[in-house]
């Protein structure tokens, strides 16, 4: 008797719900990702993010590439599109010229952003076309299998690095900003509140916005590197530091040193729209705006 | 509250209080909100949900400062914490 009283005392009840089940499709959950995968805290900052940012939510669309990340689309309750792997970005890019009134937000993983998908990130940087991009970094091509990716730290195992992985990983803010971004951040899952305040930022400016956020892959990544989840989220607690505006090339994840996170860049260059407008539709351009 | 050094208008202020709510079916039992609770409310807990996972169990309600950090960290939207609305001179000891 005691007992079921404790238990209805715990759970909702029926009577509250959980403050993010307005922007989810509730009847997909529980999601498909595995238990302690970072993908959920990612993506509940970002729709806090979002939330916290003001911007209308019918005129704010979700785009994903595949992966385990790619899913997300699926379970936000926005318009969203789950698009063919690495093609996020261009897919986002078109939907924002042809309309440019839309908050367009791209959310995948590393493996769709930066191998399959890397050429589209740098372009789009490139143009600074005002996308924000979301980047969850698992390290490996999580569902797949646990493959090495062009994210997986040196002598990281993988499935196809048994004896350790060999390659040199990409710094994901240092890419980010060598190609042009106008706003990089780093955070990890443990930095919730941080992270939403970047999302926020990036959702309010104009301008290609991105941020990396590094994640736990208990399953496939931490499986094989002998990483519990908690011993991956102690890691992001001790080994890190928060370093704002740090110079993006100080910031490789897997150097010897400490992982820096924070907001590092963050300046004002037109985007990609308004210097079309001024250059092939000055009619349409407002006259001294942005 | 073990503080550092302890604010001088510690006695003034009220701490926020909340109330934590598990959605007990969405769990899958990673012990991320267990593990990173700072005032250790949420206890792991014996039995099942629909899923066969162990949900957390609210072990200490009363210590809930509602800072949200379970409702971050968790990656399956099953908990989150609500603020008990609380009366302005509950905590005070010494209203001036």
């Amino acid at each position: 008797m005691a007992q079921t009283a404790k238990k209805q005392d715990q759970t909702t009840g029926g009577f509250e719900h959980h403050p993010l089940d307005d922007l989810l499709r509730t009847d997909r959950i529980p999601h498909i990702w595995c238990p302690g995968c970072g993908i959920g805290p990612t993506f509940s900052a970002t729709l806090r993010g979002i939330l916290a940012s003001g911007v209308d939510l019918g005129s704010t669309v979700m785009v994903s590439g595949i992966g385990c990340s790619g899913r997300a689309a699926g379970y936000v309750k926005l318009d969203s599109y789950h698009t063919t792997h690495g093609r996020a970005i261009p897919f986002a890019t078109g939907m924002k010229l042809a309309n440019p009134k839309l908050n367009v937000v791209v959310f995948s993983g590393d493996g769709d952003l930066f191998a399959i998908g890397g050429n589209h990130f740098i372009h789009a940087a490139r143009r600074n076309m005002d996308l924000t991009v979301i980047c969850v970094n698992n390290l490996n091509y999580g569902m797949t299998g646990g493959q090495a990716a062009a994210t997986t730290p040196h002598m990281a195992k993988t499935t196809t690095t048994p004896k350790g992985n060999p390659e040199r990983p990409f710094n994901l803010p240092l890419l980010a900003f060598a190609a042009g971004a106008t706003f990089v951040a780093r955070w990890t899952v443990l930095h919730g509140r941080d992270l939403m305040e970047s999302v926020q930022a990036a959702m309010t400016r104009r301008g290609f916005s991105f941020i990396e956020v590094l994640a736990p892959c208990p399953i496939n990544y931490g499986r094989r590197n002998k990483e519990l989840p908690l011993v991956t989220l102690r890691n992001y607690q001790v080994n890190t530091i928060i370093k704002n505006e740090a110079s993006p090339a100080e910031l490789a994840a897997s150097g010897s040193g400490p992982i820096v996170l924070g907001r590092f860049v963050d300046e004002n260059r037109e985007s990609f729209l308004s210097q079309y407008d001024k250059t092939y539709r000055p009619q349409l351009a407002p006259a001294g705006k942005e | 509250m073990n503080y550092w050094r302890v604010p001088l208008d510690a006695e003034v202020i009220p701490l926020t209080r909340g109330q934590v709510h598990v959605v007990e079916d969405r769990c899958k039992g990673c012990g991320y909100c267990i593990a990173y609770c700072p005032k250790k409310v949420l206890a792991p807990s014996e039995h099942y949900n629909k899923k066969g996972y162990h949900p957390p169990l609210v072990a200490k309600p009363a210590d809930c400062v509602n800072c949200h950090y379970c409702e971050s960290i968790c990656p399956e939207f099953a908990i989150f914490s609500v603020e008990i609305p609380c009366s302005p001179d509950a905590d005070r000891k010494d209203a001036a």
